[in-house]
C-alpha cells in the first residue's frame, strides 16, 4: 500500500510552484462560459503566450464558475503580490490583448475591465463556492493548496464520529435539496441505525429546470464533495457511498470519476484512509432523465437499476434504504458545506445567516435581470437585495413582477414581498419554498397563468404514474390551464382547478405530486386578476 | 448486492452477438467491467445507446440475456427514463432548452417555429430523417437564455427566426453532422 498523501507538503510545493510566476491568469472553463466561447479564448491566449515568449511570466489556469455567467467568458488576472483584475466578455481578441497589453506591457485593457467591488460580488458570501473560479478542478494539488482535505484529516485524527455529528448539529445546517431537514439529525439517525452495511448517497440529480448549483460543485470542486462525503461516512459509519448524477451532466460525471480515482491513489478513499482504520468506496451512478429520481426513494430504486418510482415513507431510508440497508441521502450542496463546518466549527457556521436558517445558500439567478449567474448569499438576505443589487435590477426599462423559487415545486413571490428575508420559513409562509436554489426573476411582460401552465406541463410529463392523484391530476390541471390560457376557460374551470390543487396536494404519494400544485396556487393567490381576465364567462358573471 | 429474480448468481454468458456485429463487443466490455451486476442495468443501457445510437429490441434482448434479467424488466426500465430512445436519430440534432430561464425568454416559440419548419414534433425525427428535434431541461447556460444546441454546438440569445435560420444552414446547407 502506497503512503497516503502528505497534505502539508503537497500544499507547500504547490504554493512554491505558483510563486515562480509573476502573473497568473485564471480563465473560467465552466459550462456557461464555454458556451459563450471560453474554449477558443483560452486557445487564443495560449497562442499569444507562446508567440510572445511569455511562458515563464504567466501561468494559464482553467477554473470553474466565477459567477457572473451573463458576462462570460470571464477571466481573472493575478499579479504576484496580490493585485487582482477581472475581465468580462473576453473574446479571443480581448484575451490576446490581456496577454499583450496587461501581462507584457503592464497596461490593463480598460474596455473589458470588470469591477470586482460591484454589488454583484460584494454582496456575496462564499462557503460552498469558495473554490469555484479559484482552483483548477482537475488538479487535486490545487484543492489541497487551498486547504483541501484538511477537514477530513482533522475529523479522522482528532475527532470521534459523535463529535463530528455534534458539530454538524450545532451548525444548524439544513438540507439544501429542498425540504430543509436538519442535517445533523439525519446523520444521528444513520449513526444510530443498526447494521454492518450502511450506505451514503450524494443526491446530484438537480432536477429543477433552471438551476445548476450542484453541477457547479461537482464540476468545479469535485474534491470538496468527496471530502464532505468522506467526513459524513466517517461520522455515520457508512462504508460505501454513491454519487447519483443526472445523465445531462456528463462533465460532472467525468470530473467526479477522475477525482475519485486520484483520491484513491492518494489514500483519501479506499482502505485505511490517511492510515487510519476508516475505509470508504465511492461510486458514481448516472440517472437517465427522470425528475422524480431526485426524490430519495425513487433515487434509490434507480441506483438499484430499477424504474425510478418512489415509495411510501416510513420506513425512512435511514431505516430501510439501498438493498434494504440503512441509507442516508444528502444533497450535494449540503455535503459541500461539511468541510468548512469541520474546519471552523459548528458555531462559526451558525453565526452566518439567521437562527433558523444558518449558513449560506447558492442560487442560480436567472431571468429578466441585468446580471445573471451563480451566486452564494447568506441566508436571510432580502429578495430585494438579490434582485436590485446583485442582479442589477430589471433591464429594458421594465419592472419587477415576480420571483420564482423552488421550480416546479415552488411558487412566485410578487413585488410587495421584495423585502422578505430569504430563509426556509419566510418563503414557505409566502407560499413558495427555498427549493434547491433556482431563482428566476420575471418582468411585467410575463403572464402568470402561462408560468403556471409551464410548470404544470413539467410536472405532468415527469409524473412517474405510480399514484393516481398525481398521474391523472396533473393532466387535468394542465388541461384546465390550457383552456384558461387560450381564452376558453370558464369560471367553473377556475374553481375546479383550485379544488384539484387541494386534492392532488393532499393525496399524492410523493413530494412531486404533493408540491406540483404550488406554482398554480401561488400564482392564483397573488395574481388572481390575471386568471379572471382570461375567463370567457367573466362579463356574464361580473354583471 | 443485487436483487436477482430467481436468486441465481449472475454469470457471464457467451460473448458476442450471433450477427457478429462488432459493436456488441463494446457492450460486452462494459458488462465485464461491472461484473454483470444486475444493478448496472441503467449504466449498461447508456453504453448500449452510446454505441448504437438508440436501443433496438435486439439490443434490449441482448442486455436482458447478459444480465439474466427478464426482458419485461429491461424494457420497463428503458421506457421509464426519458433519455433512452428506441428509434434511430436523424442526421442532425437540434435541442432546444425549455428550462425555466429559457422558457421566460421564449423557448416555446423556438420549439414551435423549428417544429413547424420541419414538420416535426418535439422528441421526434422528421419523416425524411434529416432532423431530430429535442427539448432539454436547463442546459446550465441560463445566462445565455434562450439556448439551442445544434449538433453539439451551443448557441445562446436566439429568437425563433434566428434559430430556424441556424437549423436551415445545418440541415439544408451543410453536410452530415
Ligand atoms: C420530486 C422530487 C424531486 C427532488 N429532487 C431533488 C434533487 O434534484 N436534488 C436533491 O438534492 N433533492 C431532491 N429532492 C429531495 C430529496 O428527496 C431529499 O430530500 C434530499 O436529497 C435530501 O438531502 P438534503 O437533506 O441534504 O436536502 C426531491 C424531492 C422530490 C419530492
Ligand atoms: S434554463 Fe435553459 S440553460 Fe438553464
Amino acid at each position: 500500500m502506497a503512503a497516503p498523501i502528505d497534505l502539508h507538503e503537497v500544499a507547500e510545493r504547490e504554493l512554491e510552484a505558483r510563486s515562480r510566476y509573476p502573473w497568473r491568469l485564471k480563465a473560467c472553463n465552466s459550462t456557461a462560459c464555454l458556451s459563450a466561447g471560453a474554449g477558443t479564448t483560452m486557445q487564443a491566449m495560449e497562442q499569444a503566450v507562446e508567440a510572445d515568449d511569455l511562458a515563464l511570466d504567466v501561468q494559464l489556469i482553467p477554473t470553474g464558475c466565477m459567477g457572473l455567467c451573463s458576462r462570460g467568458p470571464l477571466v481573472r488576472l493575478l499579479r504576484r503580490g496580490g493585485e487582482e483584475t477581472m475581465y468580462a466578455d473576453v473574446t479571443p481578441e480581448v484575451g490576446i490583448d490581456i496577454i499583450r497589453s496587461h501581462v507584457r506591457d503592464h497596461r490593463p485593457v480598460e474596455a473589458s475591465l470588470l469591477d470586482q467591488h460591484m454589488p454583484f460580488f460584494a454582496s456575496q458570501e462564499r462557503v460552498v463556492l469558495t473554490h469555484a473560479g479559484i482552483i483548477n478542478p482537475d488538479r487535486i494539488e490545487s484543492y489541497v493548496a487551498h486547504g483541501g482535505y484538511q477537514a477530513l484529516e482533522k475529523a479522522l485524527t482528532t475527532m470521534a464520529p459523535e463529535e463530528v455529528v455534534e458539530q454538524v448539529r450545532i451548525s444548524g445546517l439544513r438540507g439544501r435539496g429542498g425540504a430543509g431537514y436538519p442535517t445533523g439529525s439525519k446523520w444521528a439517525l444513520l449513526a444510530a441505525a443498526a447494521g454492518d452495511t450502511k450506505y451514503l448517497v450524494a443526491n446530484g440529480d438537480e432536477g429543477d429546470p433552471g438551476a445548476y448549483m450542484d453541477r457547479t460543485v461537482m464540476e468545479d470542486d469535485p474534491h470538496r464533495l468527496i471530502e464532505g462525503m468522506a467526513i459524513a461516512a466517517y461520522a455515520t459509519g457508512a462504508a460505501r457511498a454513491y454519487i447519483y448524477v443526472r445523465a445531462e451532466y456528463p462533465r460532472a460525471v467525468e470530473r467526479l470519476d477522475r477525482a475519485i480515482r486520484v483520491a484513491r491513489r492518494n489514500r483519501l478513499l479506499g482502505r485505511r484512509i490517511l492510515d487510519t482504520d476508516f475505509d470508504l468506496e465511492i461510486e458514481v451512478r448516472i440517472g437517465a432523465g427522470a425528475f422524480v429520481c431526485g426524490e430519495e426513494t425513487a433515487l434509490m430504486a434507480s441506483i438499484e437499476g430499477r424504474r425510478g418510482t418512489p415509495r411510501l415513507r416510513p420506513p425512512y431510508p435511514t431505516e430501510r434504504g439501498l438493498w434494504g440497508a440503512p441509507t442516508m441521502i444528502n444533497n450535494v450542496e449540503t455535503l459541500a458545506n461539511i468541510p468548512a463546518i469541520v474546519t471552523n466549527g459548528g458555531s462559526w457556521f451558525a453565526s452566518i445567516g439567521t437562527p433558523s436558517s444558518t449558513g449560506t445558500k447558492v442560487f442560480a439567478l436567472a431571468g429578466d435581470l441585468v446580471n445573471t449567474g451563480l451566486i452564494e448569499v447568506p441566508m436571510g438576505i432580502t429578495l430585494r437585495h438579490i434582485v436590485e443589487d446583485i442582479g442589477g435590477g430589471i433591464p429594458n426599462g421594465r419592472s419587477f413582477k415576480a420571483a420564482q423559487t423552488g421550480g416546479p415545486s415552488g411558487g412566485c413571490i410578487p413585488a410587495e414581498f421584495l423585502d422578505t428575508p430569504v430563509d426556509y420559513d419566510s418563503l414557505r409562509e409566502l407560499g413558495s419554498i427555498m427549493g434547491s436554489g433556482g431563482l428566476i426573476v420575471m418582468d411585467d411582460e410575463v403572464v402568470m397563468p402561462d408560468v403556471a401552465k409551464y410548470f404544470m406541463e413539467f410536472s405532468m410529463d415527469e409524473s412517474c404514474g405510480k399514484c393516481t392523484p398525481c398521474r391523472a391530476g396533473t393532466v387535468q390541471m394542465h388541461g384546465i390551464l390550457d383552456r384558461i390560457t387560450t381564452g376558453t376557460g370558464t369560471r367553473r374551470d377556475l374553481r375546479d382547478l383550485e379544488h384539484l390543487c387541494q386534492v392532488v396536494r393532499d393525496t399524492s404519494l410523493c413530494g412531486l405530486g404533493q408540491s406540483a400544485p404550488n406554482p398554480i396556487l401561488s400564482t392564483i393567490h397573488y395574481f388572481r386578476d390575471e386568471y379572471e381576465a382570461l375567463l370567457v364567462d367573466r362579463e356574464a358573471v361580473d354583471a | 448486492m443485487t436483487s436477482t429474480v430467481d436468486d441465481a448468481p449472475s454469470q457471464a454468458p457467451e460473448d458476442g452477438h450471433p450477427s457478429g456485429d462488432e459493436r456488441f463487443a463494446l457492450v460486452d466490455k462494459h458488462l465485464k467491467r461491472v461484473r454483470y451486476e444486475q444493478d448496472q442495468l441503467i449504466e449498461t443501457l447508456h453504453v448500449a445507446q452510446d454505441v448504437f445510437g438508440y436501443l433496438s429490441e435486439d439490443v434490449l434482448m441482448y442486455v436482458a440475456r447478459a444480465l439474466l434479467l427478464p426482458p419485461s424488466m429491461v424494457y420497463g426500465v428503458a421506457t421509464f427514463y426519458q433519455l433512452f430512445t428506441f428509434e434511430a436519430p436523424g442526421d442532425h440534432a437540434c435541442t432546444v432548452c425549455t428550462g425555466t430561464a429559457c422558457f421566460v425568454k421564449g423557448a416555446d416559440g423556438i420549439v414551435r417555429t423549428v417544429g413547424d419548419a420541419y414538420a416535426v414534433a418535439a422528441g421526434a425525427t422528421s419523416d425524411d430523417g434529416r432532423l431530430t428535434l429535442k427539448t432539454a431541461r436547463c442546459l446550465g447556460s441560463c445566462g445565455l437564455a434562450p439556448v439551442v444546441v445544434l449538433d453539439g454546438t451551443v448557441h445562446g440569445h436566439l429568437d425563433a427566426a434566428e434559430a430556424v435560420a441556424l437549423v436551415r444552414a445545418a440541415v439544408d446547407g451543410g453536410g452530415e453532422s
